[in-house]
């Protein structure tokens, strides 16, 4: 630095090394400035740059360096103090900064340098996470994969449909080249090949069971990796150059609803495989990766496990069709027996009905007949003829009983009855039978046994009958006694009769009979068939039975529909029996009231008294007609009035009248209208005289007026006696009688 | 004796010709037996009764006939009421006149009428007749101190 001396520069000589310092030092000037201006810029621009101070100073450093090389491009020449102390400031200055500059870089450039390794460290952790989380997403990817296809597979229950679509998928999203599945045949020794991905319809190409690789691969549980040359892996012809890709197979295990245990899982001992082989693309030098493998595992265990569903459901499914089947044969089988039980009873009806009206006709003439004057050999023959068509009757009704008991069809009669003499008349009917054999029939009525019941009276004389009747067949010689008494609670129980629990209440009573015999007794061993039907015992004495063997079935039916229980005791063969029948019966309200008698049916006809006092109306304007009715009924023991015009009859009639005839063919009087007017009269039934419509001809007009006017019976004219009197005594037996021709 | 075992077969005879020539049916026998000690003179009442109300109710039914205008229902109710009685006496022919008589009537066939209400008239005669013969044999063995005999 040349200060106040004025030397002369030696341009000349030193002017080109001048220049040369000259443009250089500008230049390091405008480098100088320009550093900084980028500093800033780029520091601008980025966004973190802890170190700002530092520019800064760094910034200053630099910018002094470049303002003092600038200063000094006035150097050169001559210059004034100014520039020189100028020059002096800036280079101190620029002293100052440099040396701050230079002690700081001491602390920063070791920080820069641990930035630096840092950074490199950040940077390795960065790549070491995409690589995982590289991995993450495929194994993510693998168990989206593996949810979408059990998703798939699961979706159907259709066992062709599970294992094509595993395949399909399997080979989608690993992007196979070929996939099989290899099935065990039925013999269990060879698998056949049953699927493919690319083959539509492999033919029956079948490998032997016990190839060593096929062993080692149903030995491992997971995927093995197999030679592409072994048989299970050769599925597509090798066009020479090709290189195959690896190929790996895993066994798929065959569940059976016997596999599963209760309260196991399915045990894998099940010995049944199937063969998964997938094959990886050739020329394509890919690998099986691990979790590929892992996808194959886990696809092939979900197959297993549909597979199993399939086959349950298949089997559930088998066993309702079965199931369904069998109900609807069971369905026509019952319809076939309801058809057929109809019809039997159908047939049944008809043909009773067939054959009773031949019966009927004969027991009505036999009888007429007997009322006739006959000679006693023909007398004889006639009551045979009655007997034994009786006797076809009672049959014939048995057997419609019983085919309607067994139906629970039949219902019984409850009426009022007279129990007195009820027993009576089967004690009159027995002892001409028993006084024949030379046996007695003792009844005995117990005291507190009521005069009237209510029940089925002509099925319990029939029971009755049937038991007394028994005795009396198969005694030969001694006595029969009949008890009757009411039972109290605790003969009722009987150890013999366990599921028979009377119930004792007011309106009921239980009637107890027992039939004793000193005949020829009953085996006991025989004594449970007695009351099954057909059923005969094949001992002498019931030989001559000619019994039909269903009396007993019968009586027993009758009685358990009463409500009651019937057997027999027997203390072994020749040591007579006993038969002990209950019932059970209501109280009558009606304990006192006289009844009519009964009309006997075979009586002749010079009785006069058959309906003592009973107090008749005749309304008739025809006099002959009037007159022969009259004559009728006054025959009958009638207390009889009789009118010809609607004012007397309406005038006459009152409550006390019973029966009130009248005929409705009268051309002056209405004989309905009357009828009508009766019932406006007396609203009571019970008050009511009972209304009979004599008519000259039944037609259904006719028979349809009188049941719209109420009538209680129409008979045709002109009634015979018997007709009168049967008319008669159905009235009053039941109120009611429709039609009598 | 034989006087009354004679009558007794006369009676028969008489029966079965009056049976077999249809004058009488079943009911005439029903009517005998409602005659007993009470009522011994049971029939002959009942037939006697008839045969007045047949008095009447021809006289009704020839005088309607003659009328210029023939009210045919009235004749229609007597011939109703006379069949209703010959049926309960049992006069069988008289009854199936009537039937043939009602449906002439029916019909509103006065020739037809006037034919039947002859033929009644004439079988009314015969039966009357008929009746008394037998009625009179009757008499006949009751007083020869027989019982007349039941009728089939």
């Amino acid at each position: 630095m040349m200060e106040g001396c004025c030397i002369e520069p030696q341009w000349p000589a030193d002017e080109l090394l001048m220049k040369y310092q000259y443009i250089s030092d500008f230049f390091i000037a405008l480098a100088y400035f320009s550093i900084p201006l980028e500093l800033i810029y780029f520091v601008k621009k980025s966004a973190v740059f802890p170190y700002k101070w530092v520019l800064v100073q760094f910034g200053a450093f630099i910018v002094l360096c470049g303002a003092t090389h600038l200063i000094n491009l006035w150097t050169f020449s001559v210059h004034s103090r100014t520039v020189a102390i100028v020059m002096a400031t800036a280079k101190v200055f620029t002293a100052a900064v440099s040396c701050a500059t230079a002690l700081m870089l001491v602390h920063i450039i070791p920080d820069l340098l641990s930035v630096k390794t840092r950074e490199l460290f950040l940077k390795n952790k960065a790549a070491e996470l995409d690589r995982e989380m590289g991995l993450i997403r495929t194994q993510e990817e693998t168990g989206r994969h593996v949810r979408m296809l059990t998703h798939e597979i699961r979706s159907t229950l259709d066992r062709h449909t599970i294992l094509k679509t595993t395949l399909v998928e399997l080979g989608r999203i690993l992007t196979l080249e070929e996939c099989a599945l290899w099935m065990p045949t039925r013999t269990g020794l060879e698998l056949q090949l049953s699927y493919t991905l690319h083959q539509q319809n492999p033919v029956g190409y079948t490998v032997p069971i016990h190839l060593p690789v096929i062993n080692q691969v149903f030995n491992n549980n997971g995927t093995v990796k197999i030679s592409p040359n072994s048989p299970v892996a050769r599925l597509r012809p090798i066009a020479g150059k090709h290189i195959p890709g690896e190929v790996v197979a895993v066994r798929v295990p065959l569940l059976h609803l016997s596999n599963f245990q209760i309260n196991d899982w399915p045990e894998l001992s099940t010995k049944r495989y199937a063969l998964m082989v997938l094959m990886l693309p050739s020329d394509s030098a890919r690998q099986w990766h691990v979790h590929e493998l892992e996808l194959v595992e886990v696809v092939a265990d979900q197959v297993a496990v549909a597979l199993s569903h399939a086959a349950i459901l298949e089997e559930s499914r088998k066993a309702r069709d079965l199931l369904m089947e069998q109900n609807i044969a069971l369905d026509l089988a019952r319809r076939d027996a309801e058809i057929a039980i109809c019809a039997r009873n159908d047939f049944l009806a008809v043909m009773n009905h067939e054959m009773r009206t031949p019966m009927h006709a004969i027991i009505a003439l036999s009888s007429l007949l007997q009322e006739t004057e006959l000679t006693p050999e023909q007398r004889q023959m006639v009551e045979t003829i009655l007997k034994s068509s009786n006797l076809l009757a009672t049959l014939i009704n048995d057997v419609l009983d019983l085919s309607r008991l067994e139906d629970g069809s039949l219902q019984l009669d409850i009426t009022t009855f007279n129990l007195h003499s009820l027993f009576r008349e089967v004690h009159s009917l027995v002892k001409p039978v028993a006084s024949v054999k030379k046996l007695s029939v003792t009844l005995n009525l117990a005291a507190d046994l009521p005069v009237y019941a209510v029940g089925d009276e002509k099925r319990l004389m029939q029971t009755i009958l049937n038991v007394v009747g028994n005795a009396v067949k198969f005694t030969k010689e001694g006595n029969i006694s009949i008890a009757v008494f009411v039972a109290k609670s605790e003969s009722l129980r009987d150890f013999r009769a366990p599921d028979f629990f009377p119930v004792q209440s007011d309106n009921h009573f239980y009637l107890r009979v027992q039939v004793k015999d000193s005949g020829s007794g009953i085996n006991p061993q025989d004594i449970p068939k007695l009351f099954t039907k057909f059923a005969q015992t094949q001992s002498l004495a019931t030989r001559n039975s000619g019994g039909s063997g269903l009396g007993l079935a019968i009586c027993k039916r009758f009685v358990n529909l009463m409500e009651g229980h019937i057997w027999i005791e027997s203390d072994g063969l020749g040591k007579g029996c006993t038969a002990t029948v209950i019932v059970k019966l209501g109280y009558s309200e009606q304990s006192n009231e006289s009844k009519l008698p009964f009309a006997p049916k075979t009586q002749a006809n010079h009785v006069h008294s058959d309906f003592p006092g009973l107090k008749v109306l005749v309304m008739d304007d025809n006099g002959v007609s009037r007159s022969a009715t009259e004559g009728l009924l006054v025959h009958l023991g009638c207390d009889l009035t009789s009118v010809s015009s609607s004012e007397e009859f309406l005038r006459v009639i009152s409550q006390e009248h019973k029966v009130v005839f009248m005929d409705v063919c009268m051309p002056s009087i209405d004989g309905f209208e009357l009828a009508v007017q009766i019932h406006e009269k007396f609203t009571k039934r019970h008050e009511r005289p009972m209304l009979v419509a004599l008519t000259g001809n039944m037609d259904r007009m006719t028979k349809e007026n009188c049941m719209r006017v109420g009538m209680d019976g129409v008979i045709l004219k002109p009634v015979s006696v018997d007709k009168m009197r049967s008319v008669l005594s159905e009235l009053l037996e039941h109120r009611v009688l429709f039609e009598a021709m | 004796m034989d006087a009354v075992a004679q009558w007794r077969n006369q009676w028969f005879d008489y029966t079965h010709y009056l049976r077999r020539e249809g004058f009488l049916d079943d009911q005439f026998a029903q009517l005998k037996k409602l005659q007993d000690e009470n009522s011994p003179d049971f029939v002959v009442e009942v037939v006697s009764l008839f045969f007045q109300d047949s008095e009447k109710l021809l006289n009704n039914m020839a005088r309607a006939l003659e009328q210029n205008v023939v009210d045919f229902k009235q004749v229609d109710a007597c011939v109703h009421q006379f069949k209703g009685s010959s049926a309960w006496i049992g006069a069988m022919r008289l009854k199936n006149v009537c039937i043939n008589f009602r449906n002439y009537c029916e019909a509103q066939n006065l020739e037809g009428c006037l034919g039947c209400l002859q033929q009644v008239r004439q079988e009314c005669l015969a039966l009357k007749n008929n009746l008394e013969n037998l009625f009179r044999l009757e008499q006949q063995i009751v007083a020869a101190g027989g019982s007349i005999p039941v009728m089939e």
